[in-house]
């Protein structure tokens, strides 16, 4: 038995390290061919120029601009009622409770319902119910119940994590329950509540599925709110799929993409653990 | 702890209440979108579904909505073989990356690796499908024409829920109780036979469920499969034939969809969210145990 298994545990280790080697290569040979085909295309006028001849020639500019606009309003709308949301499962309902039971659970289906699905919501509710059409504000809307899962979970769990002597000190110091919330609770877990909105910033701006057919396909610069707006995961998805000699400026697009969505969800990494590290520290 | 110089007390107890009631709100509207998404799609497919009985939607000839057929099976056999044959591939992968980072890895090299596989779950799915349409569907084509297939939708999807899988796993094997794997190493176990023998078969409730989650991100995936797979409609016979999901053809055909054709894409909708709704509730109840 003995020399079997050195022999199984050889290969184990092997298979384990060659699986390891082979993803990282996938991860470098994706990146390695956006950055080649991408790195000529980019310069500051390609950032900052509208799309010309349906994006084959110009820039980005106003596909950046929808992009934004898109990414404000599902925060300013989702923010508020994730992060209340999270207060009142963290700070006001026992963990057995029903009503806790019921939101938490129901906040895990929507993290699991496919982002298609969100835009055939957004299509049926925004665009028509309400009225509002392709807009980048049904879209932005869409949006931000897709984030509200991963803004209520991270700012639940940063909440929970905070010691309890915070909330027994509040309250020897005869501070009310909201007081308590604003000024010790939610300062505190502060550093949660941003690597959860870096996260939401980095799930939103790799979103098309649901944007397709709720803010559109206009790549024009948007007058207002009510206008279409093309943001930029549609505009890699169009300039690849429906536009023939678009490859360049999609691999441009795609690689700022990339890069901007690396370097939000290194940051928010950064906080998660470097906050955790901190608590270590100082309890 | 104080981080303010105002007034911290608020004062006055009906700030208090009002604060809650808000709360309550905030998270009953949270709650309640699900409900919401469930109600509109029901809403919209509604219209169809009177006219039509269930059944129609796996027996009619072909999938011509303009014309009154409306068979999905293509597409649902589609979206199974992608995503069964994605999760066939990703498992494996996922479980050893997991074990990778948890006993096979130097330290530095474990904490690389984690943070990798944590930004490969962050690329978008337009970016993974536009790689694997300059890069893998060529290469496919090479192999066996027309590059664009099945195949080349398995291994785009395998790389999407690899994170998935691999982040639960790591997950489940550092919830296994130390005490396990220090009993098993004085027994003189080998690495390999504590983690075939003690590890994995701890840590199997945990690892599973985070399948069944990959899995329901493999069967809404929409982005990336349709920018590959060809999106022909029909049943595949091998993994280099061309195939539409479900999720691409609402994808594909929401543009241009009216009256009851819109409806039928609606009513696809409403049967991924019910699929995935019971993949859900499948991990919630192993995961529970």
């Amino acid at each position: 038995m003995p020399s079997s298994n050195g022999w199984h545990d050889r290969l184990a280790e092997w298979s384990v390290y060659a699986v390891a080697l082979l993803i990282s290569a996938v991860f470098l040979w994706i990146f390695g061919d956006l950055a080649r085909g991408g790195i000529e295309h980019l310069s500051w006028s390609f950032l900052l120029d509208p799309p010309q001849n349906a994006g084959r020639g110009g820039g980005i500019g106003s596909i950046l601009v929808s992009t934004i606009l898109v990414l404000l309003i599902a925060l300013v709308v989702a923010l508020p009622l994730g992060w209340a949301a999270a207060v009142m499962l963290a700070e006001y309902v026992s963990s057995g409770s029903r009503f806790g039971y019921t939101v938490r659970n129901s906040l895990q289906i929507l993290a699991a319902v496919p982002s298609i699905v969100f835009g055939l919501f957004g299509n049926a509710f925004f665009s028509i119910y309400l009225g509002l059409g392709f807009s980048i504000l049904s879209g932005g809307l869409t949006l931000a119940c897709m984030l509200l899962p991963i803004l209520v979970s991270t700012a639940e769990a940063g909440l929970r994590a905070l010691p309890d002597t915070y909330r027994s000190l509040a309250v020897a110091l005869g501070m009310s329950r909201a007081a308590t919330v604003f000024h010790v609770l939610l300062p505190a877990a502060a550093p949660a509540l941003v690597a959860g909105l870096l996260l939401g910033i980095g799930r939103a701006m790799a979103e098309t599925a649901a944007l397709l057919f709720t803010s559109g396909y206009v790549d024009r610069m948007p007058g207002s709110l009510l206008d279409s707006g093309r943001t930029l995961a549609v505009h890699i998805l169009d300039l690849s799929m429906n536009i023939p000699g678009g490859d360049v400026a999609a691999h441009a697009s795609a690689l700022v993409l990339i890069v901007v969505l690396l370097l939000i969800n290194l940051l928010a990494m950064e906080m998660a653990t470097g906050w955790q590290r901190g608590k270590i520290v100082t309890e | 702890m104080i981080w303010s110089k105002r007034n911290i007390l608020f004062p006055s107890a009906s700030v208090d209440t009002l604060i809650l009631w808000l709360l309550r709100i905030a998270s009953g509207i949270a709650a309640g979108m699900v409900l919401l998404i469930l109600f509109f799609l029901l809403a919209e497919s509604l219209p169809l579904l009177r006219e039509v009985s269930a059944v129609r939607f796996v027996t009619d000839s072909s999938w011509q909505p303009s014309e009154g057929a409306y068979n999905l099976a293509p597409m649902l056999s589609g979206t199974l073989y992608a995503a069964g044959g994605a999760l066939f591939l990703a498992t494996p992968l996922g479980i050893a990356s997991a074990l990778f980072v948890a006993y096979y890895a130097p330290p530095p090299a474990a904490g690389v690796y984690r943070r990798l596989i944590e930004l490969l779950a962050g690329i978008p799915s337009v970016v993974y499908g536009f790689w694997a349409l300059t890069t893998l569907v060529p290469l496919i084509n090479e192999l066996h024409p027309p590059g664009a297939s099945l195949l080349a939708g398995i291994l785009v999807l395998t790389l999407m829920i690899l994170p998935t899988v691999a982040l639960t796993a790591h997950a489940a094997l550092l919830a296994v109780p130390d005490e396990y794997l220090r009993g098993a190493a004085a027994l003189g176990m080998s690495r390999w036979s504590i983690i075939r023998g003690v590890v994995l078969p701890a840590a199997r409730m945990g690892v599973t469920a985070g399948v069944i989650l990959a899995a329901g991100r493999a069967i809404g995936e929409t982005m990336a499969v349709l920018m590959v797979t060809g999106n022909v409609v029909q049943h595949a016979s091998t993994v280099y034939d061309p195939i539409r999901t479900l999720a691409a053809n609402i994808a594909l055909e929401m543009p241009y969809a009216l009256g009851d054709h819109r409806a039928a894409l609606f009513v696809s909708g409403l049967v991924l969210m019910l699929l995935v709704v019971a993949l859900w509730s499948a991990a919630a109840r192993i995961g529970r145990n």
